[in-house]
């Protein structure tokens, strides 16, 4: 525990000297009189590749090289340093903004985004040449999602640091926002993970007291998770050494949002620790249809393609997710995590549950 | 029942069709009379080489008297104007005044009152030919107001001739009415020139205008004022003494005569074999292009003229015009304006930011020598409205009516403009000025430039050439811009690199980029 507790603030503090030497490596271009240019690693499609090594994807050797020479790189340059600059701002006074916020700050520095995709192009920027997360520049997007179950947090923001809370405190699940990113794991007495895409069922698991019955803790992640949540899953996994278990709807969009949080995404190629890889999809499974009788819904057209086109990702080379996209395939059909409710409210809690994490841990 | 046979006098023909002449109603005949009498004076004072001082005044005197009579189209007007409808016409008095050369008093009562006479027949470059204008003018004026002219003038000689003057119609023959003659003691010298005319300014007014300014442009050197009806001056004031080199009078080219061209010469020819005859009376002919056209056209080199058969006379012409080796007609006999001339012109009246001229060789066709000047003017008090402006003149006046029936109109919107880095909404006005002894008129009313082959060729060609010094302003000022733009980019961004990065590694000073900023610019002089 005492380990964990420094890494966020030591965390923190590297980002502030990676980007005052980024600062500084400028200065000094300038001082010797030639244009300040930087060197970073590409992000184009050519250049992302899947890493078995990482188990996520990275990016390839090739850079691209922008100077302030550049009549075409100058303007992008500038909003580059800018952010940088706004980002140890924020560091420095310890706040947090939000990538619509960057949008509209910049404006107050004279150096106006043409729109947000702009804006938030070159943050995506600042993270491959720092090697942070938006999130490590206390730069949050506006999404949020939720955790729930016995874990207490340490805050470090400023007017709560020290102070402590169990994220058991509040039914409605506690929000992973950047006071609860930014904040240190105290102690826990879950000894697993439960992530849940959908809302409904995160209630009802917190209703139906999963926490206890499972000793584990929950995390909503509200469809496709957040990066602060992904980062978050992933530290819980790392620091606290928890087993993940993920559970989606019984469709390719469900398989993808588990698999986003296991291996990550071609967008994050430039970042790590966003990644669980140990991290296990535990459902709805297409087998788990069949087996369960749930009641279910054709594939469309869309569902199907979409099945192809994950059958060739590098990251569903594993067995189960080669079983199972065939499976859903044969089947063509699909099912939500409600569908369990057809053998009463309890059923998924004390049935189907059980016999899920039982059996993934004989894996 | 036997049909009545009889014979109209030129002044009757005219009367009874004048809309080609340019009087077809109200609003066009108060135009087109004061256009007569404006490039007759200026005609004038060409021949006296004294930069002209026109002065014209137009004044109301009463409402129309031929409310609801026939004779009068005002409804087809509207057609062609933009004033609105209902303005009954009313009766003015027209004054225009000149310093030009004056008219010898014996043909004061011609000129003025007899249709088709004037000193306008020769070969030689002027803005009118047909010696109606002025006349047809005056005898518009009469027919709507039954009032006489009174025309002053004065050569410069001792006297002044004042007189009262009427057209007898059906004889074209002037009436006087009234003969003063007045002490010249100033030694005055020119002509004034006023009477009485039904018309409608107020539909009229823009076109007056606008045919004053365009005046204007193409004769830089003259003074002219205009008092309208509402006592409003306007004033188009010389930028330059200097006029234009006057043409001279010249023969006619063998290629541009006819049967009845020969038959007139022969009868006055003092020649008496056919060497003389053609080194004589054709222009550009001398000794050895006489002898070899000879032998070619198979006619006796010492036949005397005056004994050529009627066939003879038809072979001849033939020949003439088969003949490949006349030289072509000199350009002696036009005036051109000139680039400095019309580029003053431009400047004073539309202030634009920049001129292409183009002056094209002489060229002729079917043996009428002309110029084609070109200019393409860029910016300033021109216009953006979607389309380029045309500017049209003949002999330094300018056309203004029945544009998209002319050449140049023509030419001017077959041509890609793209190529030329030009789109229509750039403020652009071409102007195309075709001197000539002759100028391809359609009508009688001039108003456009028919489409002869060769001078399409060489309007065409005059546009290009003025286009393409168009486009190289246009593409150095495109380079111009963005080479002040990326200037203004790096002076916009680098001292914010350098402020934020100051920041970022917590130094007190920025970096000193002044030499960054220079090194951009002087990269881009070399």
């Amino acid at each position: 525990m005492k380990k964990s507790k420094s890494a966020a603030l030591e965390r923190k503090k590297e980002v502030v000297a990676k980007l005052e030497s980024f600062g500084l490596d400028l200065y000094e271009q300038m001082e010797k009189g030639v244009f300040p240019s930087i060197k970073m690693p590409s992000r184009s499609i050519e250049n992302i590749r899947y890493s078995p090594e990482f188990r996520q994807y990275i990016l390839g050797e090739r850079k691209v090289h922008r100077s302030a020479r550049n009549i075409r790189h100058i303007r992008p340059f500038t909003q580059l340093v800018w952010t940088a600059f706004f980002a140890h701002e924020l560091a420095k006074h310890r706040k947090t903004s939000t990538l619509r916020d960057v949008y509209y700050s910049a404006q107050a520095y004279n150096m106006s985004f043409k729109d947000q995709p702009e804006s938030n192009n070159i943050i995506t920027d600042l993270e491959t040449i720092s090697g942070f997360a938006r999130e490590d520049f206390n730069v949050f997007p506006e999404e949020r999602s939720a955790i729930f179950g016995d874990l207490t947090i340490e805050y470090t923001v400023p007017g709560y640091e020290g102070k402590q809370l169990n994220l058991t405190s509040h039914p409605d699940g506690v929000m992973i926002g950047p006071a609860l990113t930014s904040s240190e794991f105290a102690k826990t007495g879950a000894d697993k993970v439960i992530a849940i895409e959908k809302g409904g069922l995160f209630t009802r698991f917190v209703e139906e007291q999963v926490h206890r019955k499972f000793n584990a803790l929950l995390v909503l992640t509200a469809g496709q998770a957040p990066r602060a949540t992904r980062h978050f899953i992933h530290r819980l996994n790392k620091e606290l050494s928890l087993p993940v278990y993920i559970f989606t709807d019984g469709d390719p969009w469900g398989m993808h949002i588990a698999m986003v949080i296991i291996s990550g995404s071609a967008n994050a190629a430039h970042l790590r620790e966003l990644t669980t890889p140990d991290a296990k999809w535990s459902g709805v499974w297409a087998s788990d249809i069949v087996k369960y009788k749930l009641p279910s819904d054709p594939l469309t057209a869309v569902d199907v393609k979409r099945l192809y086109e994950l059958q060739r990702d590098p990251r569903y080379e594993g067995k189960l997710w080669q079983r199972e996209t065939k499976r859903f395939l044969k089947i063509k059909k699909k099912a939500e995590q409600e569908a369990f409710s057809r053998y009463g409210l309890t059923y998924i809690v004390d049935e189907y549950l059980p016999a899920k994490l039982e059996a993934l841990e004989e894996d | 029942m036997v049909q009545a046979f009889e014979e109209i006098s030129a002044a009757d023909f005219f009367y009874r069709n004048r809309d080609i002449a340019g009087f077809t109603n109200p609003s066009r005949a108060i135009f087109s009379s004061i256009r007569e009498l404006v490039e007759n004076s200026l005609d004038a004072s060409d021949q006296s080489r004294i930069p002209p001082e026109i002065y014209i005044r137009l004044s109301f005197e009463y409402e129309g008297s031929m409310k609801g009579s026939g004779e009068v189209k005002a409804e087809d007007e509207s057609l062609f104007e933009n004033g609105f409808r209902g303005t009954e016409p009313k009766v003015y008095r027209l004054r225009v005044a000149d310093n030009g050369s004056g008219v010898p008093a014996r043909h004061i009562p011609a000129a003025f009152g007899q249709v088709l006479f004037g000193s306008k027949y020769k070969l030689k470059q002027t803005r009118g030919t047909f010696g109606l204008g002025g006349t047809m003018a005056l005898l518009y004026g009469q027919i709507t107001t039954h009032k006489h002219a009174l025309v002053k003038s004065s050569t410069g000689g001792a006297r002044i001739y004042i007189y009262k003057i009427m057209v007898d119609i059906p004889r074209n023959r002037p009436i006087i009415l009234d003969r003063k003659i007045l002490l010249n003691k100033e030694g005055w010298r020119g002509t004034i020139v006023e009477f009485s005319l039904e018309g409608d300014y107020a539909k009229a007014m823009s076109r007056i205008l606008e045919y004053l300014k365009q005046t204007a442009l193409v004769n830089p050197y003259a003074n002219i004022m205009f008092i309208d009806p509402k006592g409003r001056l306007y004033k188009f004031t010389r930028v330059t003494t200097q006029m234009p080199r006057p043409p001279k009078e010249t023969k006619p080219h063998p290629y541009g005569v006819d049967v009845e061209a020969i038959q007139r010469l022969i009868r006055v020819t003092p020649c008496r074999n056919m060497v003389d005859f053609m080194r004589n009376h054709f222009h550009r002919v001398g000794e050895k292009t006489s002898h070899k056209f000879l032998e070619f056209a198979g006619i006796g080199k010492t036949i005397n003229p005056r004994k050529l058969s009627r066939e003879r006379i038809v072979r001849l012409v033939k020949m003439m015009k088969r003949f490949r080796n006349f030289l072509p007609p000199d350009a002696s006999c036009l005036s051109p304006i000139s680039e400095e001339l019309l580029k003053a012109g431009i400047l004073k009246e539309l202030q634009p930011e920049f001129i292409a001229f183009c002056q094209r060789q002489p060229s002729t066709y079917s043996g009428h020598p002309f110029i084609v000047e070109v200019a393409i003017a860029y910016g300033g008090n021109i216009a953006r409205k979607n389309d380029l402006v045309l500017y049209r003149f003949a002999n330094r006046i300018p056309l203004l009516y029945d544009e998209a029936s002319d050449v140049s109109w023509r030419i001017i919107k077959r041509i890609n403009w793209r190529r030329y880095k030009v789109s229509l909404d750039m403020p652009i006005a071409i102007l195309v000025h075709i001197c000539s002894t002759k100028v391809p008129y359609k009508t009688v009313g001039k108003e456009f430039i028919a489409d002869r082959p060769e001078v399409k060729r060489e309007v065409l060609n005059g546009i290009r050439e003025a286009a393409r010094q168009l486009q190289r302003f246009l593409t150095k000022r495109e380079h111009v811009e963005r080479e002040r733009k990326r200037l203004s980019t790096f002076s916009k961004y680098l001292p914010k690199i350098a402020q934020f990065s100051t920041e970022l590694a917590g130094k007190k000073r920025p970096p000193d980029i002044k030499k960054l900023l220079w090194s951009v610019k002087k990269y881009e002089e070399k």
